[in-house]
């Protein structure tokens, strides 16, 4: 479980996140949702230290992350596993030497166990011999696998997404989610995703933060979405006509 | 204001590479990478480089001592003292400055903007060691190498000149060549060398790994990691010289 506490986070004098509190829970996909700007990245990567917080608390479980000095926050983030927008994977390493980098680094596993775990982590996330190509030669979609591999195969007990789906088609995007859903349930992780793929939110969407302008607007679940009257979440949710034919039909 | 910024910000990073490693094997693994990827690729234009300008200071000098006072053995001598004191350690510092600094402050530079940078320290490695360190240690160990090289291939370029135009006996080049020979002059020529593949490497690493934005400022961090290398490398060519020779 994560929670924030009157977080803030500036720039510049330039308030973006703004007094936010919320809980994302263990063994849950927690959206964070909201237009371009809103600070919805700013928050994911305050929550992962990327960004350091103006004031405010974040805690991991009962650890209080924000006040970890730097020897023990390099312990905890053995814990964290996070897929970027873009994969963010090394280019010049392998899908497998990618993968394999954690345990490279933090194990003292021989090489038939690193490999062993590696192709465990592969064929969960169904990328079959892609293990010698390098990450220019490979789909965008694999691309996300190879990530959300990486970031499982320390076993963690945090997972965040940057935007897993962007760029790629509603089919593949389908999959990732229900990947990210499935090892989300399997292995009882915090999960956090950033996105504004509506798909994503009304299908794997267990609990949602919605933030507007900095401010955390509304939260709740993918149904509650459906009966809210939360005007900016209606107009940002049910933005196309489709949409809102859809969730009329619903109600 | 902002020389003092970058000093600091320098003085920062370098902490940060220098501070203890996860894995030493890791890191020595990713120095033998780093050696192939920027000495021994690095070896092919030094080569050419020191043939023609051994070529070419061995016919300037001969040009310019063209005197029945002046012995023609000193062409040599003076071919190979211009290779060992400046040469093959300055000017081929200053040729990688151009190849290996962009290059390195390209890749971290956009390893920074593609957010691998960030993936890394997400992991809870130290990124700049990780990407920086292997690459100081490789060049400031393998620099050297080539600076024995060029100088080899230099003087080899005077010989072939002197063979092949006449404008001197290449047997009295070979005279000059080992006339006078004080190895202390060779230990000074790395001594720089080795100091210069640190500055080259640590700079550059340092633009890429701050650069941010886009790929047009990636370039940008690529230019200015070539320009502040080639200007360090200048400055602390008198230092040393000055420390060392003059002291």
């Amino acid at each position: 479980m994560i929670r924030t506490e009157n977080l803030v986070k500036s720039f510049n004098d330039r308030i973006v996140l703004n007094n936010i509190t919320t809980v994302f829970e263990q063994g849950k996909t927690n959206l964070i949702i909201g237009q371009s700007g809103s600070g919805k990245t700013v928050l994911l990567k305050s929550l992962v230290g990327l960004h350091p917080i103006d004031s405010g608390s974040i805690y991991y479980d009962d650890v209080c992350f924000s006040d970890l000095n730097f020897k023990d926050l390099k312990r905890i983030r053995k814990d964290i596993g996070m897929i970027f927008q873009g994969g963010a994977l090394l280019d010049s390493s392998t899908v497998e030497d990618n993968v394999k980098l954690p345990l490279d680094l933090f194990t003292n596993q021989t090489e038939e166990e690193k490999l062993e775990r590696v192709n465990f982590c592969l064929n969960r996330v169904e990328l079959l011999n892609a293990n010698q190509r390098y990450p220019a030669e490979i789909s965008g979609g694999m691309v996300k696998r190879v990530a959300i591999a990486r970031a499982i195969v320390l076993n963690p007990k945090y997972l965040f997404c940057d935007e897993p789906n962007s760029g790629l088609d509603p089919v593949t995007s389908c999959v990732i989610d229900n990947l990210i859903k499935e090892i989300t349930q399997e292995y009882q992780i915090t999960t956090i995703i950033n996105t504004h793929d509506m798909n994503s939110v009304m299908e794997i969407g267990d609990k949602i933060v919605y933030i507007h302008k900095g401010n955390k607007w509304w939260e709740g679940s993918n149904d509650d979405i459906l009966r809210s009257d939360n005007k900016e979440l209606n107009e940002f949710v049910f933005a196309s006509a489709m949409a809102k034919r859809a969730k009329l039909a619903t109600l | 204001m902002r020389f003092f910024e970058f000093l600091g910000k320098y003085y920062i990073l370098m902490t940060k590479v220098f501070s203890k490693p996860e894995k030493i094997k890791i890191y020595r693994k990713r120095i033998l990478f780093e050696v192939e990827a920027l000495g021994f690729n690095s070896i092919g234009i030094a080569a050419i480089i020191s043939i023609f300008m051994g070529a070419v200071v061995t016919l300037q000098m001969s040009i310019n001592l063209e005197s029945p006072f002046i012995p023609q053995v000193l062409i040599g001598y003076a071919t190979r003292e211009v290779m060992i004191m400046e040469f093959s350690s300055t000017v081929v510092a200053l040729i990688l400055a151009g190849k290996v600094g962009s290059n390195i402050a390209s890749e971290i530079g956009t390893m920074r903007i593609t957010e691998q940078i960030d993936a890394l320290e997400i992991m809870g490695v130290n990124s700049a060691g990780y990407l920086i360190l292997p690459k100081i240690i490789a060049t400031v160990l393998f620099f050297p190498f080539l600076t024995i090289l060029s100088i080899g291939i230099g003087c080899a370029g005077g010989y072939f000149v002197a063979m092949f135009t006449g404008i001197m006996n290449p047997d009295t080049y070979i005279d000059g060549l080992k006339m006078d020979f004080k190895p202390f002059s060779i230990t000074y020529s790395l001594i720089k060398t080795a100091v210069f593949a640190a500055i080259i490497t640590s700079i550059s690493g340092f633009y890429g790994y701050y650069a941010k934005g886009n790929s047009l400022e990636v370039g940008k961090a690529s230019t200015k990691a070539v320009v502040v290398s080639s200007i360090t490398i200048l400055i602390f060519n008198l230092i040393i010289t000055q420390l060392i020779l003059i002291g």
